[in-house]
């Protein structure tokens, strides 16, 4: 009870902190609109721009925008600092330097080198240009992209739940010292433990082998899970719907299976006892790219498209509120956008859960076959 | 270009949507015929379907 | 493909490797490690306890057991000792009647060759004073012959009235 009591307070104190931080951040931006309507989002290529733009990563916590009364479009949230790494070396400054525009208009100049940003990524511009010129599929013609090492919305998502799994595990941790079974909060993390060594770990990697890499496979696991859980929230983290995020944990199981892989392991995949000697050099292509290319590619591509496509159908839905004004009514509209999100959204929870215990499972899998001792030639 | 586009798209999915039928389907009878093992045979038919959509996502990604 | 590769940013990946190379050591460290080993703590001590139970309650039938067997034996030891007593006794009884009547009958028997031969005795005193007392009435008898009949006669008949008189 009191460790429940202290998490809530622990989530009261976050949520100010970023309303407090909110207040000052309030900012407007003219420059962005030019059409009549103040930057609302109300048609339907509209509304899929803006789903897209939330699909990727953001250089700000932007939490809502509005139109104010003299048709300024306002944003709420804060900005987040820019790290890059450019042609000049290191330079930093504050997302709010962009503000808030997507389409290269607005130049921030550092370090002597102009950066510009088109759909959510940073480009430094050439030399010799001064505005961004593009092609017809909106590729900036003189500007390339630099590596970007900010703190973006997504880091920050990161951040926050590396936090908040280590505060709850810890305490959890804690309280074995001193009693056999936990209480208030943790109550509900030791099953879940338990569920993840004995349903995930153990069947898949086996009663010898599963105890050390439990560990990376619980963090996996919590860590999807919940990022996951916080996607779905007003918040709008889209952390495991990042490509490079999703890449990250998947060359993480790469990584692990393939240095933990026994001598059996090895033989199967380069050199099948069993089969004609003839195909053991195609089944051994086969399986290298299977082993060390289709498997982490799924692993990455399933976490990523689903939790993508999971916004985008969650997104839409809503946005049946605004594009369906005209057919259906404000009241039509709005009651059935509310009744089809909700219940896509029940699913989506559903979804967070299937798809971190997928993924864990399937590293697990993956695991235990290069750990798995054969006795019989198969 | 863009058609060709949407069309393998639609051939990945209704492939996929046939087998993940398959998958769906025959667990469902194995757990029919045999209510004991139906929590082995879910966590079984969930890694083949989750194995059948990495390979559809994975194809759908590439024509993208 | 195109899309795909366009989205990825290189950045990200880097500091999502970092902060996640990060995570994975600390919880591993200070949570996982902990919570893993203290679970399985608890649980070889749940089964030491069951096994321990167990061992209890076996040990506990086996006293049982013991405790019937032992109760068995000594009411059997009992009935044996009270039969045995019986019996004795029994005996005892039936050879105190024997002893008894035996002692009796001899006792009987030696009353009766005593009143026997005190039978004797008082009838060989009884002939022998017979045998004087004739004795003497024929002396006398045989003193008075010679005087007359007549006063024999009176003589014996004083005689008899003596003798009956005695």
């Amino acid at each position: 009870m009191k460790i429940a009591q202290k998490t809530v307070k622990f989530l009261t104190i976050v949520v100010l902190a970023l309303f407090t931080t909110v207040g000052y951040a309030l900012e407007s931006d003219t420059k962005y609109d030019s059409s009549n309507d103040g930057g609302r989002v109300n048609t339907k290529t509209e509304v899929e721009e803006y789903i897209l733009h939330h699909l990727k990563d953001s250089h700000d916590f932007s939490l809502w925008s509005y139109t104010s009364v003299e048709g300024e479009r306002k944003h709420v949230g804060f900005p987040l600092p820019v790290i890059l790494w450019s042609s000049n070396g290191l330079v930093t400054f504050m997302s709010s330097e962009f503000h808030h525009n997507d389409d290269g208009h607005v130049i921030v100049e550092k370090n002597g080198l102009k950066f510009v940003k088109i759909h959510s990524k940073i480009h430094e511009l050439d030399q010799e240009a001064a505005t961004v010129s593009s092609d017809e599929t909106h590729h900036a013609t003189n500007a390339h992209k630099v590596l970007d090492f900010s703190i973006t919305k997504s880091v920050v998502g990161i951040l926050l739940i590396g936090f908040l799994l280590l505060f709850w595990f810890s305490r959890l941790a804690k309280q074995y010292k001193t009693k056999q079974v936990p209480t208030g909060f943790a109550r509900v993390l030791e099953p879940l433990v338990l569920y993840v060594r004995d349903e995930i770990a153990k069947p898949n990697i086996g009663e010898k082998h599963y105890r050390r890499f439990t560990g990376y496979l619980l963090t996996v696991f919590f860590f999807i899970w919940v990022l996951n859980l916080v996607g779905l929230t007003p918040l709008g983290f889209n952390v495991t719907g990042q490509i490079a995020v999703t890449a990250c944990l998947a060359i993480f199981t790469l990584v692990i299976y393939t240095f933990s892989g026994n001598k059996d392991y090895w033989m199967h995949m380069i050199w099948m006892p069993g089969v004609p000697v003839l195909f053991r050099p195609i089944l051994a292509v086969i399986e290298l790219i299977g082993a060390l290319i289709i498997k982490p590619f799924s692993l990455l591509v399933r976490l990523f498209a689903n939790i993508s496509a999971g916004h985008i159908v969650i997104m839409s839905l809503i946005a049946i509120m605004f594009t369906l004004k005209e057919s259906l009514g404000v009241v039509g509209a709005t009651g059935l956008s509310l009744v089809l999100s909700f219940f896509i959204l029940l699913i989506e929870i559903l979804v967070a859960f299937l798809q971190a215990y997928i993924f864990t499972m399937l590293s697990a899998l993956f695991i235990g076959m290069a750990v798995a001792e054969h006795s019989e030639a198969h | 270009m863009v058609t060709y586009n949407l069309i393998g798209a639609g051939l990945i999915v209704i492939g996929a949507g046939i087998g993940l039928g398959q998958i769906g389907g025959k667990a469902m009878e194995g757990i029919a015929r045999q209510p004991e093992a139906a929590g082995k045979i879910q966590t079984a038919m969930i890694i083949i379907a989750a194995l059948l959509e990495g390979l559809a996502f994975g194809a759908l990604f590439l024509g993208k | 493909m195109e899309t795909l590769l366009n989205d990825f940013s290189p950045g990200l990946f880097a500091v999502s490797t970092i902060l996640l190379l990060a995570l994975i050591a600390l919880m591993v460290k200070f949570a996982w490690k902990p919570i893993l080993n203290s679970l399985e703590e608890r649980e070889t001590g749940i089964s030491n306890a069951l096994a321990a139970a167990e061992n209890a309650r076996k040990e506990m039938q086996n006293l049982n057991a013991d405790n019937e067997r032992l109760l068995k034996e000594a009411r059997a030891e009992r009935e044996a000792m009270m039969k045995d007593a019986r019996h004795i006794s029994d005996s005892m009884i039936a050879e105190a009647k024997e002893d008894a009547k035996e002692v009796t009958s001899a006792l009987i028997e030696k009353a009766q060759a005593s009143i026997q031969q005190e039978k004797q005795a008082a009838l060989a005193e009884l002939k022998k004073y017979v045998a004087e007392l004739s004795i003497g009435i024929a002396e006398t008898v045989i003193k008075k012959e010679l005087s007359s009949k007549k006063d024999q006669l009176a003589l014996v008949e004083e005689i008899l009235k003596e003798v009956t008189l005695n």
